[in-house]
């Protein structure tokens, strides 16, 4: 931890402390972040969305995981990280189209450098591994951050990931949010481990764990991690303490396995409030900068509105067209029953 | 290349499948071999003998010993512009890798709108009929034929094994590549180079005839030929089609065979329940009804686990029991 709940400089390390010109990069981001977990909550409430995995509370992890990396570097995020995703540079319209059911995946891959959402837990991670190994193979200078829950780190995807990566010395990040939670299973369910950072030592990858609602910590600690990596150091990995605020899903009822009081208790970790007390009492940050933040962090959000309430009129033939790069002759045959009854359909 | 300039050697089914490797790795430096053992040792089936040597650890390496890693390994590979071809060391030990099978590499493409393609091969050899112990003879094909967006392939014959695994490397989807094991020894001439003989998707038949159609492939396509040459010495002339390509499925192919006879029996060593025997027996039998003189029989593994060695011979699809699916063909009527 670099700053106290109320943003007080902790003294632990000072000269670990980003510069104020990196914090507050973060701090829009978390301004963003945080107005569009809001307004993808509010869509799915009005009907615009099927359903929302927020990180409301997580933002400070979602907003560095994206910083830290550079342009040639990849991303590879869950379900719960759109946030990261739009950090990344992403249209947030285009990565909620899996969410709003127009298509599973809706931005192109290759143009941020990030991976589409993967939902199966932890298998992201091995693709990772490859894309890095890849990357090293053909002697680019490309780090891949990979991205999972606490609840995935008891998933054989991990395991073998985090081995994979160590034995070829990929260049990858593994980060994990630890949300105290994977659905409505504790943590405690999931491992008896000191910490899940620990779980490299078996791998022999260093691990580090760091206040996930803090960041400035996780900056530092992610800056240094994708240097490692980058210096041909092997994969890393990163665990980052934080909460999921809010239910698993908006589908999901929490006070059937939490008290109120804990999440009480979160509140009061704000990722928000810590830094911008922190860059207020630097001076970093004044009223004008935060209502400047504010309304771009609006703007974005009345884009997404705007986006997400435009109804796009699916194409049947998108059914068949991309299973394989030729549609085999069963599949044409199937299209043209489609066709079929859409032609009687209007006939009618 | 002109017909002349065709190299023939006559190989086996896994000296193909290595010449086949090694000439999509000399012409391609993105493809790429791994799993476990097939480097320095060569594979057990030493079906990638000599690759390391030739190509270097880079190019054709073990990884850990996790079938799962190398699938999802392969995946990102593959992203990032390799063409990894992934071995999985017995039909059964490749049940760990199924989730990114299913999950990943059959739908990436689907699920990026084309935008992500994976060119993986997963090669696996496959089936029975060679004494092996438990876990070591399944005929998975329908786990993979049921998903779409995986090509499938099984060939017969040393220049199939070459030829397709040729199509299935180049080929910008994934595509398991099942290598019957019980054929890594049959040898016969093989005519190097891409295109020689027909592309994935393409089914052939393998030997002329006129009452009845046998459908087959894989490893069971020797048995129907032999079955074949049974029936001829009993005054039967029986059509031997060679599916090589279980998806895509070539309907063309199998439905003019067996219109041109009214007669089909399916052949395949997996169990029957649910498999593509079935499948092709329903298709058939939608498809050529009115040519059909007989329902279209099915010569299967039974719904059992795959015995052990000295029992395997039950489960088998012999000769005589495809004789006897021929023999229930309604001969009466004609
Ligand atoms: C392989 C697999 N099993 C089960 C699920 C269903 N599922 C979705 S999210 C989730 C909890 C994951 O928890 P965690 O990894 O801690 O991530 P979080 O949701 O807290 O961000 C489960 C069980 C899944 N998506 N994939
Ligand atoms: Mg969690």
């Amino acid at each position: 931890m670099l700053l106290d709940p109320d943003g007080r400089p902790t003294g632990a390390d000072p000269a670990a402390l980003p510069a104020a010109e990196e914090l507050l990069t973060g701090y829009a981001g978390l301004v963003t972040a945080r107005r569009l977990n809001e307004q993808a909550y509010a869509l799915v409430r009005q009907g615009r969305l099927a359903v929302y995995p927020s990180s409301h509370g997580q933002e400070a992890c979602q907003v560095a995981a994206a910083q830290v990396l550079a342009e040639q570097d990849w991303l590879f995020p869950t379900y719960r990280d759109t946030a990261a995703i739009v950090a990344r540079g992403v249209d947030p319209v285009d990565v909620l189209v899996l969410l709003k059911g127009d298509w599973h995946s809706g931005y192109d891959p290759y143009e941020h450098r990030v991976a589409p959402q993967a939902t199966p837990l932890a298998t992201q991670l091995l693709h990772a591994v490859g894309v890095a190994h890849a990357a090293r193979h053909r002697g680019e200078d490309t780090v891949v951050m990979a991205m999972c829950g606490d609840g995935a780190t008891s998933e054989g995807d991990f395991h073998e990931a985090l081995n994979f990566a160590a034995v070829f010395g990929a260049p990858v990040v593994f980060f994990v949010q630890n949300n105290e939670y994977a659905i409505s299973v504790p943590l405690a369910r999931q491992s008896v481990a000191p910490s899940l950072a620990h779980k490299g030592v078996g791998y022999g990858i260093p691990g580090e764990r760091v206040d996930g609602n803090d960041l400035a910590a996780l900056l530092r600690v992610l800056v240094d991690a994708v240097a490692r990596a980058r210096a041909g150091e092997g994969p890393q990995l990163v665990e980052a303490h934080t909460y999921r605020m809010q239910a698993h899903t908006n589908a999901d009822d929490a006070t059937r396995y939490r008290e109120d009081a804990e999440v009480a208790a979160w509140v009061a970790k704000d990722p928000l409030v810590r830094l911008e007390a922190y860059l207020r009492a630097q001076g970093a940050l004044d009223d004008a900068q935060v209502a400047a933040f504010a309304d771009a962090a609006e703007r974005l959000a009345e884009h997404t509105r705007d986006g997400l309430n435009r109804d796009v009129v699916p194409d049947p033939d998108d059914l068949f067209r991309h299973v394989y790069s030729r549609p085999t002759p069963q599949l044409a045959e199937q299209l043209a029953i489609v066709h079929d009854e859409l032609s009687r359909e209007e006939a009618q | 290349m002109t017909a002349s300039a065709v190299e023939h050697e006559k190989l086996s089914v896994a000296q193909a499948i290595n010449c086949a490797l090694r000439d999509a790795m000399s012409e391609d430096a993105s493809v790429l071999v791994l799993g476990e053992d097939v480097g320095p040792l060569g594979g057990v089936f030493r079906v990638t003998d000599g690759l390391t040597a030739e190509f270097g650890e880079d190019r054709c390496f073990d990884t850990p010993l996790a079938e799962s890693g190398i699938a999802g390994f392969a995946v990102g590979l593959a992203m990032n512009g390799m063409r990894p071809v992934i071995e999985m060391q017995f039909d059964a030990f490749a049940y760990p890798a199924f989730e990114q099978v299913v999950s990943h590499i059959a739908k990436m493409r689907n699920r990026t709108r084309g935008r992500v393609q994976l060119p993986i091969v997963i090669r696996i050899p496959y089936a029975g009929g060679i004494g092996g112990v438990e876990h070591h003879c399944d005929s998975s094909e329908s786990y993979y034929a049921h998903t779409p967006g995986l090509h499938v392939l099984a060939p017969s014959t040393p220049s199939d094994a070459y030829s397709l695994l040729r199509d299935a490397i180049a080929s910008p989807d994934p595509v398991v590549f099942l290598e019957p094991k019980k054929l890594y020894w049959a040898k016969d001439e093989v005519a190097l180079g891409r295109g020689q003989e027909p592309g994935i998707g393409t089914a052939v038949v393998r030997r002329q005839g006129t009452d009845a159609t046998l459908i087959a492939y894989g490893p069971s396509v020797p048995v129907a030929l032999e079955a074949a040459e049974a029936a001829a010495r009993d005054g039967r002339s029986l059509q031997v089609v060679d599916l090589r390509s279980i998806v895509p499925f070539d309907d063309a192919t199998v439905c003019a065979a067996v219109e041109s006879t009214g007669r089909a029996v399916v052949v395949a060593e997996a169990t029957g329940f649910a498999s593509v025997a079935a499948e092709i027996a329903a298709r058939v039998g939608e498809r050529c009804f009115h040519s059909l003189h007989a329902p279209v029989r099915r010569v299967t593994g039974f719904d059992i686990p795959f015995p052990p060695p000295k029992l395997e011979h039950f489960q088998l699809p012999s000769v005589d029991r495809i004789l006897d699916a021929v023999d229930d063909l309604q001969w009466e009527d004609a």
